[in-house]
């Protein structure tokens, strides 16, 4: 460490997340490399450190031999300006080195709200923002996660895109780079090559034409690249490498523990739901191998507390099998349990119970809507009986803390299905006062509602955004029925969803808009600190692109949309007949009741869908 | 209860309190060494740290106090064990059975290096000698009920102050560590406030030793 950090560290806040030396961190020389990469995570070092996936994909590029993976995250505000008053650049947790040094930059992202982050990020390191203005071989910029899906608005400043799973397209995408620079290729040979490998997106390869209205007249190919891009999966999940020597953080992050991933994919079809659709096809990992991951996380990690994570873990087969050697186990080892995500069927009910013994947590519906005829039309599958018989059960087991999440501006919502949640809220109520065993310590319900965000790949990515006049008096009305005070109710900011909604559907003219707003301080977007919409308003309008366009416009169903260049392999025939049933308020069963047929099984060769 | 002396050095430094009982609590775990926990509705391993450091403060002279379940582990193991699952910088000195008692633990000894990027002013050295031989010291504290006054000078039991290089000054003290206790960041705060023209551009802390009332070691 360099005196000059060692005298910046003790004028910022949490200064340990600046350090690394973590234990599990992963130390090599650099020397005995060939390739190195600054694996960037576009948020803060407590936010980046929770997730799973970079967690997964570090542990991948270290065990390859010529591969050095460090990471690098998002500085605080007091930090960066220190970095920026004392000319210090963007470094790598690992070896301290400036990120400018490294061969690869590679971003996962996981939430439009960091698209800002990315091009500070850069900006910190001192690397060109844009990817024509980045010449040769070193600082390759490649993205990957989930807002790769919808790769468009980041296509200037990203040189290729990794889409889907992660697990081997990264080897080979960095086996090649270890072949292109041994053999010196410029950058222009180096993606031609790598827009062959499966999954690999190489936006300049595709120039999109635009129509007068703005809308995407067609998109010219250039020849050798792929038509369509399809997203990578891994088959069998068993077999797949899992970063059991985790990297303990020295610093709380915000999910301070172990995490088991219990399967891929989403049977049920929740209309809204982007990671219901883009995940398939299921597959799952045999409670054998995850019961010896988890007992081989925990020994290495020292970790007190371990969660099953998955879209929706009561529809794990495996889950009686694996909690009946987890749970004896964790509670031999005063280890803490937690499986959110469970619905409320009769099994899930009682390994709450069984959990409880470890520590209490709070109760958690999603219902999203508030009538049935909405939660039909949006394919949630969760019924009003349900909600309250497994409230009642535990409100008679002494919980009496109860979460109930929302969205406002569903397709076809009326007034009728907003005070439907008021309506359902009274139920909850009703049904502590019946049924609680300790009234003196009183009822907690937390209601929140988020306005709808309509995301690509799924039935709804057509759909208009309700205008946010007509969000906030959504959410006035509400507000004006709820009578008790044991509520707590929360709204999700109107701008906030406007800016996730601009960029989930957005194009490539985007990309200005992101420039100019980072130029005008934007960054951290995701935190009410740093969170300032009248800047990014004003890029909007600097670039001559109104919010509306990508929001309250919506898509007709004949547009070409910017993201049909991806194939996450459920069918756009498929989503459209989603859409239509959602319209005539028809449910479609989950998976394991018959195949709805969206296509994503073909992305399968060796192992069949396992909804 | 056992006790071990620690070191936190290098990187460590940047570790907080609390951070460093969890990362503890965690290594324990790691060498397969299982705490005994507290009593009650939020059960707690029990580890507790003597004096909690300030964050960037280098110490060779840390108390913990834990508390092992089940057969009992030799005390050179549990430190080999224990070093081999803590983090670099941070790392266990000696085990011991039992301690003395926390509250006969008076004073510790301290070092600052005071840096001066265009070398160390004339009469520095004189002047922040002169400062700390004076009757009375008063230094604002920051506490619960907002700045108050202090006077550090009752605190201050030795004080030696040398110029290492052309751009540092060194200072050694014994200071009381409680009851009141001093932070050794408030000798480098009553100069900045006094002796503003002698105000270092950085100052590097450490803890070297600490004692009990007789200023025997303290263990």
């Amino acid at each position: 460490m360099t005196e000059l950090k060692k005298r910046i560290l003790p004028r910022v806040q949490k200064p340990a997340r600046y350090t690394g030396g973590e234990w599990g961190a992963v130390k090599k020389k650099k020397e005995d490399v060939n390739v190195r990469v600054a694996f960037c995570f576009p948020d803060t070092y407590e936010i980046g450190m929770s997730n799973v996936g970079m967690r997964i994909l570090y542990g991948v590029m270290n065990e390859m031999e010529n591969v050095w993976c460090e990471r690098v995250f998002a500085p605080w505000g007091d930090m960066e300006e220190q970095m920026r008053q004392n000319q210090l650049p963007l470094w790598a947790l690992e070896s301290q080195d400036p990120v400018s040094e490294f061969d690869m930059i590679a971003f996962t992202i996981g939430y439009e709200m960091s698209y800002s982050n990315i091009l500070n990020m850069l900006n910190l390191s001192g690397i060109p923002l844009r990817s024509k203005d980045r010449a040769g071989l070193k600082n390759i910029v490649f993205a990957g996660g989930v807002c790769a899906f919808n790769p468009e608005p980041l296509a200037d400043f990203v040189d290729f895109f990794s889409i889907g799973e992660g697990e081997d397209i990264t080897v080979e995408i960095l086996s090649l780079y270890d072949k292109a620079k041994r053999a010196a290729w410029s950058k222009e040979e180096f993606l031609t090559e790598v827009s062959k490998i499966s999954g690999v997106y190489v936006p300049s390869f595709y120039t999109p034409v635009y129509n007068q209205d703005g809308t995407l007249a067609s998109v010219t190919v250039r020849e050798g690249a792929p038509e369509t891009v399809t997203k990578r999966i891994i088959e069998d999940l068993d077999s797949a490498y899992f970063p059991t020597k985790m990297i303990v953080p020295s610093t709380e992050i915000v999910h301070d523990r172990a995490n088991l991933e219990l399967f891929r994919g989403c049977i049920r079809g929740c209309r809204f739901c982007q990671a219901g659709f883009s995940c398939r096809p299921v597959r799952k990992k045999s409670p054998e191998v995850l019961y010896r991951q988890a007992v081989e996380t925990m020994e290495h990690s020292g970790n007190n507390e371990i969660t099953l994570s998955s879209l929706s873990t009561s529809d794990y087969r495996g889950l009686k099998e694996l909690t009946d050697q987890l749970i004896p186990y964790s509670a031999g080892n005063r280890i803490s349990l937690s499986v959110p995500s469970l619905r409320a069927d009769n099994f899930s009910r009682e390994l709450m119970e069984k959990l409880q013994t470890v520590r209490k947590s709070g109760l958690t519906f999603a219902p999203e809507a508030g009538t049935q005829r909405l939660r039909d039309v949006i394919n949630k599958n969760l019924k009003e009986e349900k909600i309250l018989s497994t409230c009642a059960r535990a409100f008679a087991g002494g919980w009496n803390n109860v979460k109930l999440y929302f969205m406002l501006g569903l397709p076809t919502e009326t007034d009728e299905d907003v005070l439907g949640i008021a309506d359902l809220v009274y139920k909850v109520i009703q049904a502590w006062k019946e049924n609680a065993v300790n009234k003196k310590r009183g009822l907690r319900v937390h209601v929140a509602t988020a306005y709808f965000v309509p995301k690509p790949h799924t039935p709804f990515q057509w759909e208009k955004q309700i205008e946010p006049q007509e969000y906030l008096r959504r959410c006035k009305l509400l507000k004006e029925h709820f009578y008790s005070k044991s509520i707590e109710y929360d709204y999700h900011s109107v701008e906030l969803s406007t800016l996730e909604a601009v960029f989930a559907r957005g194009d490539r003219r985007l990309g200005a808009v992101i420039e100019e707003a980072v130029k005008r301080g934007a960054k951290l977007d995701g935190w009410d600190e740093y969170f300032d919409y009248g800047r990014w308003h004003e890029a909007f309008e600097a670039c001559g692109i109104p919010e509306a366009f990508y929001t309250t416009r919506g898509y007709d169903e004949q547009e070409l949309l910017p993201w049909d260049v991806i194939d996450v392999g459920v069918t756009k025939k498929f989503l459209l007949k989603e859409r239509q049933r959602a319209y005539a308020g028809q449910v479609t069963p989950d998976c394991r009741h018959g195949c709805a047929g969206c296509g994503a099984n073909a992305l399968l060769e060796e192992v069949a869908c396992d909804a | 209860m056992p006790r071990l002396l620690f070191e936190k050095k290098g990187n460590a430094v940047w570790i907080s309190h609390l951070d460093l009982m969890r990362m503890f609590q965690r290594a324990f775990n790691r060498a397969g060494l299982r705490l005994t926990h507290t009593q009650g509705f939020n059960p707690r391993p029990s580890v507790s740290i003597a004096l909690p450091l300030s964050v960037g403060i280098e110490s060779s002279c840390e108390l913990l106090d834990f508390q092992l379940e089940g057969d009992a582990v030799p005390n050179e193991e549990i430190l080999a064990r224990l070093n081999a699952a803590l983090v670099e910088g941070v790392k266990v000195l000696a085990v011991y059975d039992d301690g003395l008692k926390i509250k006969n633990l008076a004073y510790l000894d301290c070092t600052l290096s005071l840096e001066y990027d265009r070398g160390v002013p004339q009469g520095a050295m004189e002047a922040i000698r002169e400062l700390f031989s004076r009757e009375e010291l008063l230094v604002s504290k920051k506490s619960k009920n907002g700045v108050t006054e202090q006077n550090i000078i009752p605190m201050i039991r030795s004080f030696e102050i040398a110029q290492k290089d052309t751009n540092t000054l060194f200072i050694k003290a014994r200071v009381c560590c409680q009851n009141p206790s001093l932070n050794p960041m408030q000798l480098c705060s009553a100069i900045e406030e006094m002796l503003p023209d002698f105000s270092p551009d950085f100052a590097k802390f450490s803890r070297n030793e600490i004692y009990d009332f007789q200023e025997q070691i303290f263990r």
